[in-house]
């Protein structure tokens, strides 16, 4: 059996026994990256050399009896838009093409803490604006499922290094879906914590409110290894949850009892694919299966959610790219003028959609729209959030899919942005209310393509979505599908 | 209608530096003079990524001034981003506070020199990051410019006053008041030079016509590097602002206001250029900090560890010291650590008034002649009412006194040494006696014209007696002598 095929979770039992060595591991990661990365374009900056070096270090200490973090050896991929100090860090984008962080994201230090090992850091939507990784300025990634068909995004790099074998495990961030929905269409287990448990330090923002590290895995236990080791207070992050690093790899093999699923009824009508909304019925009938009780859920407000993030997100972006104007870092196109300087370095170093964004963000900011835009979405924004806080106090979780679609062809919304924004449909309230969601494979369609099922829960519930995920991936075998790459 | 009716209206902004050791969100050095971009992180450089933490020190003393203007204090601390673009401030934003500023709705009294005293309102007080600082390199003979960010994040608090100014000698008291408190309480060292303390000031008129007063555009002016510049810029804008009126009569609301910056080397105000586009902050909330309920547990205590103010400073020292208005305010305005030499000195010497007298002509001279403060004087406050209680119990008169109060700074010496060094020793009663006796003895027509009525003429002996013996002190020469004669008669 190829080492490739263990589970995140299995290979460190391999590691800790001594059957296997972290350089064996990273090794048979890297020659698979050799044949396949060529199609698949996950990765933008490879990083096998020092993984090599530093799982030899790792194996070096293990064998020295040294007491090991909790991913020692395990290779790990992430996000272009997690600052290291050591690689360059382009959030996939020509203005911080050269760019290179003297200091490293606080997840990237938690990593390092728990022995795992960087193998790459992966392609993205050019700073996490989008839903397809179209919008890198260094490419798209190509879904090993269907290598015409985009990765989903702005997390695709990741998702599709963890479906591809490139890697067991991945960060990814999700600011409205950027994690649930290039996990849905690559077929892995994609998990958005609930805002403020994961710290937000050297994560590049895109719009700060809402924007979530979180990790890609193959499994649900997976994810929670990967989970417990990134999360808990950081005090360099305001925002950050003072709250100690979730245990749920120790809890996720336990089931849950008398479970109450909340089912969005919406989100089975009209404008969904027919046979994702029959696999998402199949998997409510397997958590039936399994004792939970189905309940109908009202979420009044979640029609508004893609307006109103789209609101929100692109002020914030407006004030957080602001910096790139070429005066400290990054491209800078010279000008006599400084006024000229900065609309030079930042028409050729930003591409279509973030402009697109930083306008939207601007134009509603700006005088006179400021209460018409902005703080009506707020207002909004807290009635989508009393939607799920009211929710919750019936039900344990909601289900439903993550996205309406599956992984469509690369190019095919390139020129329609308002449709790509309506794919975010299902994905985008969970940021707006600061909750936990997690995406798994729950089915393929007729063409061969993953289905994400979406599971969302109250703030601070990751455990139990991870929890009810495992005992979903405990009777069906969706996730262990692997790409005919 | 003559340029008598014509109301002059200033507001100030001033912008006072917190002294904290660190910026407003970041660990960094708030020290003066640095080498450039010495003292930066990515925080402070607005890297990506990189997360603003508030710096608890700051909001602490932004608060203790707010309530020290008598401000009401926001329930909720809140922060906002202020966008604009320029190349020392490396977010494109500032971190500022936009509607719910930290201190509202206070107040300053003030004492214009010569006039009554005056309240001025305050609008707010709020808390804001600084930028940093461009620098046209001109030496390199090219059109490039240098930025320091070591300024970058350093705390400030803006202070608005209402437009309740009317006049340069106003502007001028509130800015003296304003500083002294700030001082006072340690929340700035408004060292103007360093940009501890910057102040812009808005300027109109209001001119009484037929149907009611008229208000003229508003001017700011920027670029005031010292009280003596804000005085000077508001007299030369009240003048420049009211031939202007007499050329266009344009009224507010008919010219958009105008920003003029101050030369002082041309004695002049001189427009700047207007920003191309109008300025649109597009102000929101910065997402970055969560909004903190500010406690009314917190603020009492701060409130009461304000401790004495320089308002009640002046009063106490007026009626506790039996001081007049203008010598409290002489102290006073010297800041706390002189009023304490003043206190240590009126107890010891147990003369409040001659220890007033003494530190507004003596002390206070060396101190301005030597350009020395009153924490680094020779003359400790105890040795120093020693000294006045001789002159108090007529063991010393005051020129001696001025002589060895001279010594001990000087030569830095104790009461005794200096005393030592002069040849300053006290003369027993006796041996006084015994001198008297001998000159009226030598000088029997003395004694006669003495006896005959003319008490003047014990003059000449007193001088006699000042030679033959410095330290005798001709008061009590002079009462002896007198005793002496009428124990003759
Ligand atoms: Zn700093």
């Amino acid at each position: 059996m190829s080492l490739l095929q263990h589970s995140a979770t299995d290979l460190l039992s391999l590691l800790q026994s001594g059957d296997v060595t972290s350089q064996q591991v990273v090794q048979a990661y890297s020659d698979r990256a050799a044949t396949v990365e060529d199609q698949v374009h996950a990765i933008l900056q490879p990083t096998w050399e020092s993984a090599l070096e530093r799982a030899e270090e790792i194996d070096r200490r293990r064998s020295a009896g040294e007491l090991l973090g909790s991913l020692a050896g395990l290779p790990v991929a992430v996000k272009d838009i997690l600052c290291t100090d050591d690689f360059p860090t382009t959030c996939g984008s020509k203005i911080l093409e050269t760019f290179r962080p003297p200091y490293n994201a606080t997840v990237i230090e938690k990593l390092r803490a728990a022995d795992a090992i960087l193998v790459g850091k992966t392609n993205l939507d050019e700073f996490a604006m989008g839903s397809s990784t179209e919008n890198s300025a260094f490419g798209p990634t190509h879904n090993p499922w269907d290598l015409t068909r985009v990765p989903g995004g702005s997390s695709g790099g990741s998702a599709a290094s963890v479906s591809a074998d490139l890697a067991p495990l991945a960060i990814g961030t999700d600011t409205g879906g950027s994690i649930r929905q290039p996990a849905a269409f690559c077929g892995v287990t994609g998990l958005k914590p609930t805002y403020g448990r994961v710290s937000r330090y050297g994560l590049v923002a895109f719009a700060s409110s809402l924007d979530q590290a979180g990790p890609f895995a193959r499994s649900a236990q997976d994810t929670a290894l990967l989970l417990d080791a990134i999360s808990g207070h950081d005090a360099r992050d305001s925002t950050s949850a003072n709250r100690p690093p979730t245990s749920a790899f120790a809890e996720v093999e336990q089931p849950l009892e008398s479970l109450r699923v909340g089912v969005i009824r919406e989100q089975l009508g009209e404008g969904v694919d027919d046979e994702i909304r029959v696999a998402v019925e199949a998997s409510l009938q397997a958590f039936q299966q399994m004792g939970a009780s189905l309940i109908d859920v009202q979420l009044p407000h979640a029609r508004y959610a893609v307006a109103t993030y789209y609101i929100v997100a692109p002020c914030e972006a407006s004030g957080n790219l602001a910096r790139y104007d070429g005066a400290h870092y990054g491209l800078r196109v010279e000008s006599p003028e400084l006024g000229s300087m900065y609309s030079a370095s930042r028409a050729r170093g930003l591409g279509e959609e973030v402009k697109r964004r930083i306008m939207l963000g601007t134009f509603a900011l700006s005088s006179g729209y400021n209460s018409r835009y902005y703080l009506k979405s707020l207002q909004v924004r807290r009635l989508i959030r009393n939607d799920y806080d009211q929710a919750f106090e019936n039900v344990d979780l909601l289900l439903g899919p993550t996205t309406p679609t599956t992984a469509f062809r690369i190019g095919e919304k390139s020129d329609d942005p308002l449709s790509m924004y309506l794919g975010d449909l299902f994905t985008v309230g969970t940021n707006l209310a600061g909750i936990s969601g997690l995406s798994i494979p729950c089915g393929f369609s007729a063409a061969g393509l993953p289905i994400g099922l979406h599971l969302q829960g109250p703030a601070f519930s990751e455990t139990t979505l991870l929890r009810a995920a495992h005992m979903y991936q405990s009777v069906t075998d969706w996730h262990a599908r692997r790409p005919p790459l | 209608m003559s340029d008598a009716d014509i109301v002059l209206v200033i507001g100030l902004e001033v912008h006072v530096q917190l002294q904290t050791a660190s910026k407003l969100f970041c660990g960094c050095s708030t020290k003066f003079g640095q080498p450039p971009n010495t003292q930066t992180c990515p925080v402070c450089l607005g890297l990506p990524g990189a997360l603003p933490v508030l710096n608890k020190e700051a909001f602490r003393l932004g608060a203790i001034a707010g309530l020290a203007l008598n401000c009401k204090i926001s329930p909720i601390m809140k922060w906002d981003r202020k966008n604009y673009f320029y190349p020392d401030l490396p977010k494109g934003y500032q971190i500022s506070q936009f509607d719910l500023p930290l201190a509202y709705e206070g107040y300053l009294e003030t004492l214009p020199e010569g006039g009554e005293p005056k309240t001025i309102r305050i609008i707010r007080a709020h808390l804001e990051e600084d930028a940093g600082k461009s620098m046209h390199d001109e030496a390199a003979g090219t059109s490039d410019s240098r930025i320091d960010l070591n300024r970058t994040g350093t705390p400030l608090l803006e202070i608005v006053s209402e437009p309740d100014l009317r006049s340069s000698q106003e502007a001028r008291a509130y800015l003296d008041e304003l500083k002294l408190l700030m001082t006072y309480l340690a929340v700035s060292d408004c060292n103007m030079q360093e940009g501890s303390l910057r102040v812009d000031a808005n300027v109109n008129l209001h001119i009484p016509g037929p149907d009611g007063v008229i208000a003229t555009p508003i001017v700011e002016i920027k670029n005031l590097n010292s009280f003596r510049a804000v005085e000077r810029a508001i007299d030369y804008e009240a003048a420049r602002q009211i031939d202007e009126w007499e050329d266009r009569g344009l009224r507010l609301g008919e010219a958009p206001k105008r920003t003029f910056g101050w030369d002082d080397q041309k004695e002049r105000t001189v427009e700047q250029r207007q920003k191309e586009e109008s300025s649109d902050y597009r102000y929101f909330p910065d997402p970055d900090l969560v909004p903190v309920t500010v406690t009314t547990q917190f603020v009492e205590q701060l409130q009461q560890g304000l401790g004495e103010l320089p308002a009640a400073l002046r009063a106490r020292l007026q009626s506790q010291y039996d001081l007049d208005a203008y010598g409290a305010n002489v102290l006073v305005n010297q800041g706390s650590s002189l009023v304490a030499y003043f206190e240590k000195l009126a107890a010891v010497s147990g003369n409040a008034r001659r220890a007033s007298n003494w530190v507004q002509q003596d002390v206070l001279r060396v101190l301005n002649e030597t350009k020395t403060n009153i924490e680094g004087f020779p003359v400790a406050a105890s040795q120093m009412g020693e000294l006045l209680r001789l002159v108090e119990n007529g063991k010393l008169n005051t020129s001696r006194a001025k002589d060895v109060f001279e010594e001990m700074f000087q030569a830095k010496l104790s009461l005794g040494d200096a005393m030592k060094s002069l040849g300053i020793e006290e003369v027993s009663q006796d041996a006084l006696v015994d001198l008297c006796r001998e000159l009226l003895n030598a000088n029997p027509k003395v004694v006669a014209d003495v006896s005959g009525g003319k008490q003047q003429a014990v003059g000449a002996l007193i001088g006699q007696a000042k030679k033959r013996n410095p330290n005798a002190d001709p008061g009590s020469v002079r009462k002896i002598l007198l005793e002496l004669i009428q124990q003759m008669g």
